[in-house]
């Protein structure tokens, strides 16, 4: 297993803290020695197949499921804005998007506004939640998570519905957000190429932690390759390449996928972690 | 004028159980409790009947059987292997069986079961009134109270869990709400059509309010009008009076499906994920 390496984040405690956790069903270790700490100012991203048990832990170190292990420390007064996985409104109860907003806490206006403008929804502000499409309704889960400003942002599949531009303006926001509001993120995703961009820490997970690191790290461990298969290591360095170049002050854009991007991004200098 | 003081009784109570029924029915209707809530009324004629038995109070005796009742399912839901439609449908009619079977078996004693079925709003006394706004006026209080955290609750439990509210507190509390307001309500429409005046006036109010503090307003308007219309109707045709106020509830509904041509449309119908 790798050790994580945080430069900036080492010197504050950490905002949750999980050792060794374990969830036991019927018998049955769904994950099992799951170690996970975020940072004010830290994305954390939680990758691995499906049933690996990425919604398990979120949901566990969120205290919805009891954990039969390991130990959960909590900062004290903790705030959490959570986007869940799975969220159906029955159309039953009238709610339109402004009034979602202020679902688990009330909000001034002038925060609900700024909140939806941060993720292009103002217009839809009277809209009722039910007829949002897919991505529009993502937004909005997003956008009510900020509102109240948390020290933990909790994401579990946030562009599930959204399409590929509005995927990357997303990842875009929420690498922001952490900036501006210093708030830890937790992330589970399924989309290797894009999520890394942002991403200070990979958590690999597959019942229990492959590897965890960061994502140049995981991409070139044995483990990950083994999980995902060497495409999946591709992914992560081409994205990694990708990042690098957005940095450079003639803003030169580099189409990701092409063979001279591969051969770019076996050499290791390409690389750098954030801190 | 003594017709006149038991038609004003009677309105007073129907009015005061509709304004309880309207904000509660809606999280009936928001959680698709319907049948839950109808096992809960169903079990208070056995309430009736252990009260009657044991010689205490029939109100009391009713509230606390119905929140026996609503905490057994929810315990009995986590545990059996059973489906909870399954459970809900085993509970709510052999609560009403047992129910009816003790009544039947106190010779000794004539208890009008009609009146506890159907309700006997033009018997009301004073006393039940102010047990009515009284017990509402708490009812509504707690229910203000626990609005947000069961407001998340419904949209999403872990939702509302993961941000620190506590989602599992106020649905209980909100069972106890329910096994209150049957308690109140079962004398004015009865242990048979107690969920109708939850949920009638609250699918009515849907069509037209934006939000849902507007929808519990609503469903509390329409169900006062209903208890006027229904109270109206059967002194004119003399039919059974909590029965005129259900199917007034039904008629209001009906009408409130009508397009009325101003509207974007026809309301849209279906779960949108």
């Amino acid at each position: 297993m790798d050790s994580i390496v945080q430069p900036a984040a080492l010197s504050v405690p950490p905002l949750i803290a999980a050792r060794g956790i374990g969830v036991k069903h019927a018998q049955h270790w769904l994950i099992r020695n799951v170690d996970l700490t975020v940072h004010p100012g830290e994305i954390v991203t939680l990758i691995g197949p499906n049933g690996s048990g990425k919604s398990t832990t979120v949901r566990t170190i969120l205290g919805l499921i009891q954990h039969d292990a390991g130990t959960i420390e909590r900062a004290p007064g903790l705030s959490v804005g959570y986007v869940p996985q799975k969220l159906s409104i029955d159309w039953t109860m009238p709610l339109t998007a402004r009034r979602f907003m202020t679902l688990t806490g009330r909000h001034p206006n002038t925060a609900i506004d700024a909140a939806l403008d941060e993720v292009g929804l103002t217009a839809f502000s009277d809209r009722d939640v039910q007829v949002l499409s897919g991505g529009e309704f993502q937004r909005l889960l997003l956008a009510r998570a900020i509102i109240g400003r948390p020290d933990l942002l909790v994401l579990d599949e946030p562009v599930q519905g959204v399409d590929a531009t509005g995927e990357i303006a997303l990842y875009e926001l929420i690498a922001d957000l952490r900036h501006r509001l210093g708030c830890g993120v937790l992330l589970i995703s399924h989309d290797l190429h894009i999520v890394m961009a942002a991403t200070d820490t990979v958590v690999c997970l597959n019942g229990h932690v492959c590897c965890s690191g960061s994502p140049k790290a995981v991409a070139e461990s044995p483990e990950y390759r083994t999980l995902f298969g060497s495409r999946a290591a591709e992914a992560l360095a081409i994205y990694h390449h990708h990042h690098d170049h957005a940095h450079l002050p003639d803003g030169t854009v580099v189409e990701s996928g092409d063979a001279d991007d591969h051969a770019a991004c076996t050499h290791p200098e390409h690389h750098h972690d954030h801190g | 004028m003594i017709m006149d003081e038991f038609l004003i009784r009677a309105l007073l109570a129907g009015v005061g159980v509709a304004i309880i029924a309207g904000p509660l029915g809606c999280f009936i209707v928001w959680r698709r409790m319907a049948y839950f809530g109808d096992t809960m009324a169903h079990s208070a004629l056995l309430g009736v009947a252990l009260a009657v038995l044991m010689d205490v109070s029939i109100t009391g005796s009713v509230f606390l059987i119905a929140a026996l009742g609503a905490l057994a399912l929810i315990v009995l839901q986590r545990r059996a292997p059973l489906s909870s439609d399954a459970l809900l449908g085993i509970l709510s009619h052999s609560t009403l069986a047992l129910g009816i079977v003790i009544v039947a078996m106190m010779t000794w004693l004539r208890i009008d079961l009609m009146a506890f079925l159907f309700g006997d709003i033009l018997a009301v006394s004073w006393a039940d009134i102010i047990l009515i706004y009284g017990g509402g006026a708490v009812v509504l209080g707690i229910l203000v109270m626990i609005w947000r955290p069961l407001l998340a609750g419904t949209v999403s439990v872990e939702l509302a869990a993961a941000e620190g509210l506590h989602p599992e507190r106020a649905r209980i509390t909100f069972m106890l709400l329910m096994a209150a307001v049957i308690a109140i309500a079962m004398k004015v429409v009865g242990i048979l059509l107690i969920t109708s005046l939850l949920i009638i006036p609250a699918a009515t109010a849907r069509r037209f309010a934006r939000g849902p503090e507007m929808m519990a307003l609503f469903a509390a308007v329409s169900g006062v009008v209903a208890v006027v219309a229904g109270l109206s109707g059967s002194l004119a045709f003399d039919t059974p009076s909590g029965p005129s106020i259900v199917c007034a509830a039904a008629l209001i509904f009906l009408l409130s499906l009508i397009p009325t041509g101003l509207k974007r449309g026809p309301a849209r119908v279906g779960n949108i994920r």
